[in-house]
């Protein structure tokens, strides 16, 4: 299982949980399972957002691999300039 | 390092060593656009021409917020030189979401929601006769109320811009233009504040500004019948331009063909369309002709991407020995008549990045106005917060009676530290900035009367992205290296001098091209600070790739294992004396040999590059501010940041300069000046007023290099963060001149007035 810490913001559709715990090994798969997990987060995940992996934002990489000791948080999607 | 080795560190986007010593990485040779720029050989977006070429204007509203109940197109249709006239209702229906928004702002459909909205456009055989075409279109309009200002557009009773785009994180009961909320943070924030000695709060705003590149965006788009065409572009990214094209016109990508031209600026404001799909659809119903379309600078400023404009407060807690104990942010942002363009998320999570906090909360609103659809600027959202946050700490650092720089030391975010959005910080460089500015001598420089001196830190994220690039070897022995991000703040020599680092081959035997959409995979823009950083990282990887099926080549020439050659100093060596007695192969021998040794060398790298690295930095700037006009006099700045490791010391230099130079036009002068009926008052850089040459001092610079472990040579991309600290750091010094604290940007001579006579 894999820590997923996610914005406070998102607590309404995880009947008030900001720490969700999921089978995953990559970012893909983590957010698939968020997602049957809670299917209230579809449409936040599904509108695109960025993930950070042991300190380091991940906007499209998916295929990202994670272990059960990765610090893993849920940000609001990041675009430079 | 073995094939293997490498591959492994690319997957896992770190662990590099970045402590060797280079040959090539680090020096400033000339920039191989040099010679074409200065003597105007260098190919815009305007400079392209072709035969047979239309020319197009467009027709932009004239009104805030309106119905259009019918729009005229006969007269314009029939006059001389008129090839085609195009509307919204010209453009494919059922698109939904981001290309729904994105063919809206091209031509309004049904409503037109800002000032300079398109609504129509003609191609014809000259500029001239286009925009007199353009006259003889008649549109009737049903005007709806608008609303311009952040908190008016969010208030009770205020127009509804538009309906049914609020977000599923919006709490009910929210006014419908209130499309996106977010909310996060950690730690116990009253425990916090209630251990404080000084708790304050203040309510900060900045206005709407452009990114102000000097070229306007420019096209010429040529489509035919059968959905197949080409475009030649100014663009932060060709390959956004082509799925934004196609998505907007109904197209396959790939019968797109997209290639950028050299690029006058963008940061930011050119990852995405505003009139380009306006010259393919006129092209189509043109026969096929090709159609430039050329922005002025007025429907630059009037219709493309500005940043947002914002309303923002801020609590912070300090002890009396100037350690923060907590701070909380509501930011509220406006980004036009669309969702999701409001930069809140990311100036949200830059609120506190340079601070290591216990307890930190973050609440922002999205907000919609009748303004132009916002675009990327340069850190999308940093600034805003930066000024907001640092502002506030420099007025409790004062009131304290600390030192803005020890504070920020005391305080400071580092390696191991929980930054304030989550994620715990891998190696960073905030500290070292704040040690090399405390150090500088701009500091040991006494301030007369009416100056002051102001500090404050900044942050970017930085990005990797989706990225392709290819190299191949030439039979002289030198190197193309085809790259998918227009080089926007010298990537192409950046990149040369890590290909030839890689190599072991010269500078000047390396040539980068950036090439057209049918070259390459699929690349991202030139954004996010990634041209350099990512595409860096492909090069190195392609040259990887080279070197491998060099090695192979001369060790089958040599018949002995592979594992008995090694790379070294552009040419493949015997690894030891074991190997056998072998000359060296150079690179020059192998390709005047590849023909016969197996055909063509090539390497080639795709990735979603990882390892990225955040950068930091802090700038401290002198002012002199005239108490009979309020204006400001920017004497002396200094910028220091981490570059990780600067490619071309140069180049970098120039992006903390540039950055510092917008951020003071932000902060002194710039703004979106509207007038009741919510039309733009300024769309000419006369009245828009960006900094000149004769508005600056030399702007000091200090590259700090803490290497980068995710990338080969330590790179952090340097574009952004340096537009970060400038707003809060002429605020601090405004204020440390005249003991008036202006929490409302820009802070023109008239506001400083104000300030200064009002107290």
């Amino acid at each position: 299982m894999v820590e997923v810490n996610l914005w406070s913001g998102l607590r309404r559709f995880t009947d008030g949980e900001l720490v969700v715990h999921v089978e995953a090994d990559t970012v893909g798969k983590m957010l698939d399972a968020l997602i049957a997990a809670h299917p209230d987060l579809a449409p936040v995940i599904e509108a695109g957002l960025s993930v950070a992996v042991d300190g380091e934002v991940i906007t499209d990489a998916h295929h990202t691999p994670i272990r059960p000791d990765s610090e893993i948080f849920l940000l609001q999607q990041l675009k430079g300039g | 390092m073995a094939l293997d080795e490498v591959k492994e560190i690319v997957e896992s986007g770190e662990n590099y060593d970045t402590d060797k010593e280079f040959k090539y990485v680090g020096t400033r040779p000339d920039r191989p656009d040099g010679l074409d720029k200065v003597t105007g050989r260098a190919k815009y977006g305007a400079d392209h021409y072709v035969a047979n070429m239309l020319h197009a204007a467009v027709l932009r509203a004239p009104h805030a917020h309106a119905r259009i109940v019918s729009i005229d197109t006969s007269k314009a249709e029939a006059a001389d030189g008129v090839k085609a006239v195009v509307i919204g209702t010209d453009l494919p229906e059922g698109l939904t979401g981001g290309d729904l928004h994105l063919q809206e702002n091209t031509l309004a459909r049904d409503k037109v929601y800002y000032d300079g909205h398109a609504v129509a456009a003609v191609a014809a055989t000259s500029a001239l006769a286009a925009k007199d075409a353009v006259k003889l279109i008649e549109v009737e309009y049903e005007l709806l109320p608008h609303v311009i200002d952040v908190d008016a557009a969010m208030a009770e009773g205020a127009p509804v811009i538009r309906e049914g785009e609020q977000g599923p994180t919006v709490p009910e009961g929210m006014h419908p233009n209130v499309v996106n909320y977010i909310e996060f943070g950690h730690g116990d924030l009253d425990a916090g504040f209630d251990a404080a000695d000084l708790v304050m709060e203040n309510t900060y705003k900045t206005e709407a500004t452009h990114q102000g590149y000097i070229e306007p965006h420019a096209c010429v788009g040529q489509l035919g019948d059968d959905g197949k065409g080409e475009m030649w572009v100014c663009t932060q990214g060709q390959w956004f331009i082509r799925k934004m094209c196609a998505a907007v016109l109904g197209l396959e990508a790939s019968n797109l063909r997209v290639t950028p031209s050299e690029i006058g600026g963008g940061f930011g404001g050119k990852t995405t369309i505003f009139s380009e799909a306006i010259s393919l659809a006129l092209s189509r119903k043109a026969g096929g002709r090709p159609v430039k379309l050329v922005m002025t600078r007025s429907e630059v400023l009037r219709a493309t991407g500005p940043t947002a404009s914002t309303s923002m407060d801020v609590k912070i807690g300090m002890k009396n020995d100037g350690t923060m104990t907590a701070g909380k942010v509501v930011f509220r942002m406006q980004g036009g008549a669309w969702p999701d363009m409001a930069p809140t998320g990311m100036a949200l999570n830059c609120a506190f990045a340079s601070y290591d906090l216990p307890a930190v909360y973050h609440e922002g609103y999205d907000v919609l106005a009748n303004r132009p659809k916002a675009a990327a600027y340069r850190a999308p959202g940093s600034p805003m917060a930066a000024f907001a946050v640092e502002s506030l700490v420099d007025e409790m650092t004062r009131k304290l009676g600390l030192d803005p720089i020890e504070v920020r030391i005391k305080n400071g975010a580092k390696e191991g530290t929980k930054s304030s959005y989550g994620p715990t910080y891998k190696k960073i460089g905030l500290l070292e900035c704040l040690e090399a500015a405390k150090a500088h001598p701009n500091l040991a420089e006494k301030l007369g009367p009416n100056q002051g001196r102001g500090v404050a830190a900044g942050f970017w994220f930085n990005h990797g992205g989706e990225t392709s690039v290819s190299m191949s070897l030439g039979n002289d022995g030198t190197v193309t290296v085809s790259a998918g991000t227009p080089d926007i703040g010298g990537s192409r020599a950046s990149v040369a001098l890590m290909v030839a680092e890689t190599l072991g081959i010269p500078y000047d035997h390396v040539r980068v091209n950036i090439v057209e959409t049918g070259a390459l995979g699929f690349n991202e823009p030139s954004h996010g600070s990634r041209a350099t950083f990512a595409t860096g990282k492909a090069a190195v990887e392609a040259c990887n790739q080279a070197i491998g099926e060099m090695c192979r080549r001369a060790a089958k020439r040599w018949g002995i294992d592979e594992d008995a050659v090694e790379w070294k100093d552009g040419a493949v060596h015997p690894a030891g004396p074991n190997a056998g007695e072998f000359p060296p192969m150079t690179i020059k021998k192998i390709g005047q040999t590849m023909g016969r040794s197996g055909g063509p060398i090539s390497g080639h790298h795709e990735t979603t590059a990882g390892g990225v690295g955040e950068s930091f930095g802090a700038h401290v700037v002198d002012v002199e501010v005239d108490p009979e006009t309020g204006k400001t006099t920017i004497l002396r700045y200094l910028v220091v940041q981490d570059a990780g490791r600067a490619i071309h010391p140069s180049y970098v230099e120039g992006q903390y300069q540039g950055g510092a130079a917008q951020g003071i036009g932000w902060a002194l002068n710039e703004e979106y000046v509207y007038d009741d009926m919510g039309r733009l008052q300024n769309p000419i850089f006369l009245d828009y007023r960006v900094p000149v040459a004769s508005d600056l001092p030399m702007i000091d610079t200090v590259i700090i290099e803490v290497p980068n472990p995710g990338h080969p040579y330590g790179v952090r991309g340097v574009g952004e963060t340096g537009i970060t600290p400038p707003l809060p750091a002429i605020a601090n010094a405004i204020a440390d001149a005249t003991g008036r604290r202006l929490r409302h940007l820009p802070m023109t001579p008239a506001k400083v007035l104000k300030a200064i006579k009002n107290g």
